[in-house]
């Protein structure tokens, strides 16, 4: 065996190009991305968790659109409302001696802590007054994936416009469209944020998470400027335009589909970033404002009261950490599936397996 | 180049005063300063309203009362700066000039230290790639990254800062705590050794055991209640680095390098007592400063004499060597001042504070000192620096991994493998250096995004730095406030970017600046 190891080790290069190569024949290049992201394990859990999250979070409060005046709302599953006063269902919670609207949800089953497994009444417990903590926090998880979305969505387009614009043009326009880059990029992000909060928090979450959108493309749009200055210069540019493409044309049809991966990457990396600053402004009140809530608004309004009843802070933070992890943990199987030169690590048993074929052949 | 930077100021320039407007504007079209008067009953309320728009000029449309801030700010070039006056009619730069100061010691320490150990981290994680170390370092910083800084600083405040006050009462450590920090450095150290598995478990074993014989041996003396390193703490201390400072320089085999470590290791040993005259009870910066000239001139003098070749080698070693010997020595001076700083009436045997920047009741008692008002600092420095360090450091630690990864898959790093290199020269000679390179640009650039990172910290931390104007001149509709606040992060973003354009120039001979 021993002997045998050092062989492989000896020719483990040349097997795992050999290994890599079969599994790749005659699959086109969208096939091999999807294939190599389909295997990184952390990324494919992370995306059913998100989409789980994301399912959970809008069919429990329902979808609420609109203004105050006029809105537009669909019921979800959950029987108690933002507003919903449940004082009895709060008493009835109370544990650790007298504190009272303690969760509910027991996971253990009956044999670990003799209670047996239940939701009960109020799952993530109450505040002081008995409002249903449950409520909040899917609501307010339910706004800050809503920010998540919108502001990358608007980034993407913003981003992948100016940044397409500037890189393949160049010159005159390339430089007007950078300083109007940096314009925007002198300015933090939060400051901006707050500005915007501020005058648009009272809004609702959706014309916040728009202003938002409008003020966070200049990453993105540096990383695809970068990229098409490389894709232009390649010969099948130069062949698309002798063969009369417009330039729409080469820019959609020839350059964009080469840069799509370091936009996706740039695009989860300012979603994550975007649910953070979400809270961030929440949290400084410069975001969503009550009535309404958000995971951030939460956090604040109750890290006051942290020694007394811990849940209503940690499970809004419990939320924003899985959420923001999940996107860039997606972020980071997509990098790695969209990287040609990423080699996927080919196990001990693979190439032996490579070796034994090879031997038999 | 004199041409190049000219045009680069000019273009920094053009920028900065864009996104003054934009700011501007922004601003004072969402907000509006005589709400507050909304509500008042004052029977001159529509006197002090007149008043108030005369002084602030609000009855001049935004975009023109643009300009005329910017009139103010113009004059800064012939030396009178001028930003305007604060709302309730205090110039701005006074404001300001107090709140600069404490938003760089909160952001400067909690930066460095980020970039220190993001780096050294992300590069041993690149080193081992797909070991356990690697993954779980991995995990750790995707989950740093993905925490908002509030959540952590509450978390800090609740368990480290009250968890550890209250410690102190009975400064004694359970033994199933000790024995799970030492498994953690256990693991720490046998994830960042290679090689076999036997030499990997053998450091984990070696590792665990000592660290748990050290933390029972504090635990056991009250060593938090009264702390401190003595002789023999710098001189270990010392006699590390020098170790570690060889190894990564020169290679251990390099026996006069060794040598020359190992002399600056016990000039600090040996100078613990006559330093101690240097650093007396009403010394000052300066004191602190001379006994580093002390410590590192001898060293260097050391390293110059200990061999006739290649002395630059030998100097650097020894010269890097007595700089991290002699930080334990000064922290162990700082360490024989918490005794009576722990127990003054003032801070109350609680020292690690979950709020403010300095504990004011000191010096009321007469009670401050050179060491003294340091101790104070640093306590209070701690929660708000490892809140930031740890949602900063994840950042770099992707950022150095991905970077030393992609350039250890370069042809001349096999190059120099195939020379027949030692595995060290090949990483911190070829591959360290040029995955640096990189880096030079978001070091810059982070120190500029200070204002962004200090205005969540400094609001849950109750300092009052820039960050707390903003958030005062926004929830007052502070509008000059706002501005002086924003100048100050937009011109240093923008200097910033020159230093890390020009920085790079200079680091990386390829890339050379258009003339």
């Amino acid at each position: 065996m021993a002997k045998k190891l050092t062989n492989v080790e000896q020719t483990s290069e040349k097997n795992e190009n050999e290994i890599a190569l079969r599994e790749t024949e005659g699959l086109s290049q969208g096939q091999i991305i999807l294939r190599r992201f389909l295997r990184h394990r952390a990324a494919m859990i992370s995306l059913v968790a998100l989409i789980f999250i994301i399912l959970f979070a809008y069919s429990a409060s329902g979808i609420h659109l609109g203004t105050k005046e006029d809105p537009i709302s669909i019921p979800g599953w959950w029987h108690f409302g933002l507003t919903d006063i449940d004082p009895e269902g709060a008493i009835a919670a109370t544990c650790n001696g007298g504190i009272t609207g303690c969760p509910t949800l027991d996971v253990f089953p009956e044999f670990i802590d003799g209670t047996g497994m239940h939701i009960g009444q109020h799952p993530m417990g109450t505040d002081i007054i008995g409002t249903d903590y449950f409520a909040l926090v899917t609501r307010g998880a339910e706004q800050s994936i809503m920010v998540m979305l919108i502001v990358g969505f608007l980034g993407v387009a913003i981003g992948t416009v100016i940044g397409a614009i500037a890189g393949f043009f160049g010159g005159i326009v390339d430089a007007v469209l950078m300083r109007l880059t940096d314009v925007f990029l002198v300015t933090p992000t939060i400051v901006i944020g707050a500005v915007i909060g501020f005058r648009f928090g009272n809004l609702g979450v959706v014309p916040l998470a728009l202003m938002l959108g409008f003020f966070a493309w200049m990453g993105l749009a540096r990383f695809v400027r970068t990229e098409f200055l490389t894709l232009r210069e390649r010969e099948f540019v130069d062949a698309a335009r002798i063969a009369g493409a417009s330039n729409r044309r080469i820019i959609f049809k020839h350059i964009l589909p080469n840069a799509i991966g370091v936009i996706i990457v740039a695009g989860t990396l300012l979603m994550s970033g975007a649910i953070l600053i979400e809270t961030a402004l929440s949290y400084l009140g410069f975001g969503v404002q009550a009535p309404d809530v958000s995971l951030g608004l939460l956090i604040s309004r109750y890290q006051d009261s942290f020694s007394v009843s811990p849940w209503l802070f940690w499970w809004p933070g419990l939320f924003i950490i899985s959420i923001a992890l999940c996107i860039n943990f997606i972020g980071d199987g997509l990098r790695d599936a969209f990287d040609p030169r990423q080699k996927r690590r080919i196990s001990l048993k693979e190439r032996l397996r490579g070796t034994e074929s090879k031997a038999k052949a | 180049m004199f041409a190049y930077i000219t045009r680069r100021l000019g273009m920094m320039l053009l920028i900065v005063f864009g996104a003054s407007f934009m700011a501007y504007n922004l601003e004072a079209f969402s907000s509006n300063p005589l709400s507050i008067f909304g509500e008042s009953t004052a029977k001159n309320k529509h006197y002090l309203m007149q008043q108030m728009i005369h002084r602030l000029h609000l009855d001049v449309p935004p975009p023109i009362r643009y300009f005329m801030w910017l009139r103010g700010v113009i004059s800064g070039l012939w030396g009178q700066l001028n930003l305007g006056m604060t709302r309730d009619h205090v110039p701005v730069l006074d404001v300001i000039g107090n709140a600069v100061p404490t938003t760089f010691r909160l952001v400067i320490a909690s930066t460095i230290l980020a970039i220190v150990l993001g780096i050294t981290i992300g590069m041993i994680t690149a080193i081992r790639q797909y070991s356990r170390f690697d993954y779980v370092m991995t995990f750790i910083s995707f989950l740093l990254f993905s925490l908002p800084v509030f959540w952590v600083a509450v978390l800090l405040k609740e368990y480290l800062a009250i968890g550890f006050n209250d410690f102190l009462v009975q400064p004694e450590i359970p033994l199933n705590v000790i024995l799970m920090f030492a498994a953690i450095g256990g693991f720490i150290m046998g994830g960042i050794t290679g090689g076999s598995r036997r030499r990997v478990l053998s450091v984990f074993a070696g590792v665990t055991i000592g660290l748990a014989m050290l933390l029972e041996y504090l635990s056991v003396t009250h060593w938090f209640v009264h702390p401190g390193l003595g002789i023999v703490g710098v001189g270990l201390l010392a006699l590390v680095s020098a170790v570690i400072v060889t190894q990564i320089s020169t290679g251990l085999d390099n026996r006069k390098s060794l040598a020359a470590a190992m002399i600056a290791a016990s000039i600090v040993t040996v100078g613990y007592y006559p330093l101690q005259l240097l650093m007396k009870a009403n010394a000052g910066a300066l004191n602190v400063l001379l006994v580093f000239v002390v410590t590192l001139g001898l060293a260097g003098l050391a390293g110059y004499f200990v061999q006739n070749i290649d002395r630059r080698v030998n100097v650097r070693t020894a010269v890097i060597t007595a700089l991290l010997g002699t930080l334990p020595l000064i922290l162990d001076r700082y360490m024989q001042e918490f005794g009576r700083y722990f127990s003054s009436d003032a801070v109350n045997r609680r020292p690690v504070p979950t709020l403010g920047q300095s504990n004011d009741l000191l010096s009321e008692k007469q009670l401050s000192n050179f060491w003294i008002t340091g101790l104070d600092a640093t306590m209070h420095l701690i929660l708000p620096t490892l809140a930031l360090t740890l949602i900063s450091f994840a950042g770099y630690v992707r950022f150095s991994r991905g970077s030393l990864l992609e350039v250890l898959n370069m042809d001349y790093i096999r190059t120099a493998r195939a020379k027949g290199l030692t595995e060290r020269t090949v990483i911190v000679r070829h591959a360290m250096r040029n995955a640096m390179l990189p880096l030079t640009t978001i070091l810059v650039n982070d120190f500029a995004g200070v204002i962004g990172g200090a205005i969540i910290t400094e609001r849950v931390f109750g300092w009052k730095g820039m960050g707390m104007l903003f958030n005062q001149s926004l929830t007052n509709y502070d509008l000059n406030l706002f501005m002086g606040v924003f100048m100050i992060s937009a011109v240093l973003t923008v200097m910033a970017n020159l230093v890390a354009d020009l920085l790079f120039g200079v680091v990386d001979p390829r890339i050379r600046i258009r003339k």
